[in-house]
C-alpha cells in the first residue's frame, strides 16, 4: 500500500516490476536499466522520507502495516507471558501486558495493542482502552515495583476510549490514577511511543524516567483532525492543524518533551520492520542497563521533578 | 467584588426588565437579581448553579480578608507559537489577560477557612474555558509545592474543559505534572481535596481533579472525560440527560459528596478538622 505523497515510490515500482516481466525467462544478466531504477528508486524514498511534513508523518504513523505491539514483542522478546485482567471488571485487550524477558533483562511490557483485521480491531477496539485497561496496567506496574523489574510501556493509541460504559465506569479517575501512581512508582519505566500518541489515552501509560520515539510516530494533545474541526471549524485542514500543534519526534524533542529519537529505516518501520526492531532494541538496551542499581526512591523523585520542568517557562 | 457585575449575552428580554430579572440559562425562569445574588447565583427554581469567577468563588470559600495570592506573575505561554485560522494564540493570549484581569485560568494563594489555614487554587472558565496549560500546571504544582513545605491542606476548584489546545504537547503534559505535584502531598499526608464544578471535563479530570483525598462536586456540574458529542457519535447513541452530571458520578463512585453552593464552605471546614491536626 502507497500513501498519497508516496506516488513516485509507486511509479518506480511500477517500472521496475515492468522490466523485470519484461527480462525474465531471457536468460540475461542482471539487467543495468533495473539497478539504475532501483538506485533511484532508494535515493528518492530517502529523500521523501527526510522531509515528511507533519501530516505525512501522521499517515506514516498511521500505516496499516506499522508494526503493531504483537510485532515489537516478537521481535523483540525471548520470552512474553501475557497476564490478564483488572482484578476488578474484565479483561481490556485494548492495553495488554506481562512478564518479557528481552535479552538478559527481565521486565513487564505493557503497551496499547492495535490490530491489522477487523476481528482483531474487534477484539482490542482499535487500540482504544477503557477503564479497565488503564487499571490493569496499574496492577501489573505494581506487580513490576513489588519484584523490581523494570517497566517497558510502548504507545500506539488514537486516543482512550470514548465510550458511554468507559465513562460510566470512570475514564478520567483511571488515567488519573495511573498518573499518581507512576509519578511514585519504585521502579524504572521507560516508554516508547511507537505509532500514534493520542493525547490522555497515550499519557495514561506514558510518564516514564525516559521517553523514547519513532522517528515517524506522532504523539499530539488531541488529533489533527479534532483539532481542525474545532478550531478551523472544517476537518479538512488536519494538515494545518498538524502543523501547528507540532507532534512529531523531532518538534516534541525540541520542546524536551521526549528524550529521545530512534530513527526508524528509510522508508518508515512499515519497510523494513526488522530493521525497526534492532534500533528499538537497541535503545531500550542502552537504558536499561542505565536503570539498572539506581535507587528506586530518588528514581521516583527524579522522574516528579523531570514533569515538573515540562512547561516552566520562566 | 458584586456577584453579578457581568451581563447575560444570552438573555433576550427588554433592557428595563434585565435589570430587575434574571434569566436562568438552564431553566430559562426569570428570577428577581436580587434574589439571585443573594442565592450566590443559584436558581431558585432548578437548582442550576452558574459558574463563578475565581474571585467569587474566593470570597465565597476563604476567611474575608484572609487571602494572598501568589504566583500570580506566572503568565500564560505559548511554546508553540501556534496560530490558527483566526489569528495567533499569543495575541488571543493578550487579549484574554485584557478582558479577565486574569494571567492564566487558575489563581492560586493561601488563606483560611473558618480559621484554619489551606492552600487554594481556583479556576476559571472566563480563561480559554479554564484550560489546562502549561501556566496553570506550574501555577497548580508551585501551589501544591507550597502547600507541602507548609505543611497546609490543599483545595483545587476545577472549571475546565480539558487540555488547551493551543499549547499541544505541553498542555498534555500538565497532566502527569500536576498529579506528580499531588503524589508529593500525597506522600507527606497532606490533605488535597478536589472541587469539581461546571465543568470539569478532559485533561483535567483525567488529572487533579480526581486524585483527591475527597471529591466534592456541585449539583448537576458536568463532569467526564470525553465530550458528549464525542461520545454520541462513537457508540451512534443518543445519551440520557443525566449523563456525566455530578450525581451520575456519585452514582457511579466516583464522588465522596455533592455539595450546594451555601454549604460549601462548612462543609470544608468540617471535613478539614478530620484532616488536619489540631
Ligand atoms: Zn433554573
Amino acid at each position: 500500500m502507497y500513501l498519497d505523497f508516496e506516488k513516485p515510490i509507486e511509479d518506480l515500482d511500477a517500472k521496475i516490476a515492468e522490466l523485470k516481466a519484461a527480462s525474465s525467462g531471457t536468460g540475461a544478466g542482471p539487467d543495468p536499466q533495473i539497478e539504475k531504477l532501483e538506485q533511484e528508486r532508494s535515493r528518492v524514498l530517502k529523500d521523501l522520507y527526510s522531509k515528511l511534513t507533519p501530516w505525512q508523518t501522521v499517515q506514516v504513523a498511521r500505516h496499516p502495516e506499522r508494526p503493531l505491539l504483537r510485532d515489537f514483542i516478537a521481535g523483540l522478546c525471548s520470552e512474553f507471558i501475557e497476564l490478564h485482567g483488572d482484578r476488578h471488571f474484565a479483561d481490556d485487550q485494548g492495553i495488554i501486558g506481562g512478564f518479557a524477558t528481552i535479552e538478559s533483562h527481565r521486565l513487564m511490557l505493557i503497551g496499547h495493542q492495535k490490530g491489522r483485521t477487523v476481528e482483531e480491531n474487534l477484539r482490542c477496539n482499535f487500540g482504544m482502552a477503557r477503564p479497565e485497561g488503564y487499571r490493569k496496567a496499574l496492577r501489573l506496574m505494581r506487580l513490576a515495583e513489588k519484584f523490581r523489574l523494570p517497566v517497558v510501556t510502548f504507545i500506539d493509541t488514537p486516543g482512550a476510549y470514548p465510550g458511554a460504559d468507559a465513562e460510566e465506569r470512570g475514564q478520567a479517575e483511571a488515567i488519573a490514577r495511573n498518573l499518581l501512581e507512576m509519578a511514585a512508582l519504585r521502579t524504572p519505566i521507560l516508554v516508547v511511543v511507537t505509532g500514534e500518541g493520542g493525547s490522555g489515552g497515550a499519557v495514561g501509560i506514558g510518564m516514564g524516567d525516559v521517553i523514547l520515539m519513532l522517528s515517524n510516530a506522532v504523539y499530539s494533545v488531541i488529533s489533527p483532525e479534532g483539532c481542525a474541526s474545532i478550531l478551523w471549524r472544517d476537518g479538512t485542514k488536519a494538515p494545518e492543524a498538524a502543523n501547528a500543534l507540532k507532534i512529531t519526534a523531532r518538534s516534541l524533542l525540541d520542546l524536551k518533551v521526549i528524550d529521545e529519537i530512534i530513527p526508524e529505516p528509510a522508508g518508515g518501520a512499515h519497510r523494513d520492520p526488522q530493521g525497526t526492531m534492532e534500533a528499538v532494541k537497541k535503545a531500550l538496551m542502552k537504558h536499561l542497563r542505565r536503570f539498572q542499581g539506581l535507587s528506586s526512591k530518588k528514581l521516583a523523585a527524579r522522574r516528579m521533578e523531570k514533569f515538573a520542568a515540562m512547561g516552566r517557562y520562566r | 467584588m458584586g456577584w453579578f457585575t457581568r451581563k447575560r449575552k444570552d438573555a433576550e428580554q427588554p433592557e428595563t426588565k434585565e435589570e430587575v430579572f434574571i434569566q436562568c440559562p438552564a431553566c430559562k425562569a426569570h428570577i428577581y437579581k436580587a434574589e439571585w445574588e443573594k442565592n450566590l447565583e443559584v436558581c431558585s427554581h432548578c437548582n442550576h448553579h452558574e459558574r463563578m469567577t475565581c474571585w467569587e468563588r474566593i470570597d465565597l470559600l476563604i476567611d474575608r480578608g484572609t487571602f494572598r495570592e501568589i504566583n500570580r506573575r506566572v503568565t500564560a505561554s505559548d511554546p508553540l507559537k501556534f496560530a490558527d485560522a483566526k489569528g495567533t494564540y499569543g495575541e488571543k493570549i493578550k487579549e484574554t489577560r485584557q478582558k479577565t484581569g486574569l494571567n492564566e485560568s487558575v489563581v492560586t494563594g493561601r488563606g483560611r477557612i473558618n480559621g484554619i489555614r489551606v492552600v487554594l487554587a481556583v479556576m476559571d472558565f472566563r480563561f480559554f474555558g479554564g484550560s489546562l496549560a502549561s501556566g496553570t500546571g506550574e501555577k497548580i504544582y508551585q501551589a501544591a509545592a507550597y502547600a507541602l513545605k507548609h505543611r497546609q491542606p490543599f483545595i483545587i476548584v476545577c472549571a475546565s474543559g480539558g487540555a488547551r489546545m493551543q499549547e499541544g504537547i505541553v498542555s498534555l503534559m500538565q497532566m502527569p505534572k500536576t498529579c506528580a505535584a499531588i503524589a508529593r502531598l500525597q506522600q507527606a499526608r497532606i490533605p488535597y481535596f478536589s472541587i469539581m464544578t461546571d465543568p470539569t471535563t478532559g485533561g483535567v479530570s483525567a488529572s487533579y481533579a480526581m486524585v483527591g483525598d475527597i471529591h466534592i462536586a456541585e449539583p448537576k456540574a458536568l463532569i467526564g472525560f470525553a465530550g458528549r458529542r464525542v461520545i454520541e457519535e462513537t457508540i451512534k447513541q443518543k445519551l440520557p440527560d443525566d449523563f456525566q452530571t455530578a450525581e451520575y458520578l456519585m452514582e457511579h463512585g466516583f464522588v465522596d459528596l455533592i455539595v450546594p453552593r451555601k454549604e460549601m464552605k462548612d462543609t470544608l471546614h468540617k471535613l478539614l478538622k478530620y484532616c488536619v491536626a489540631a
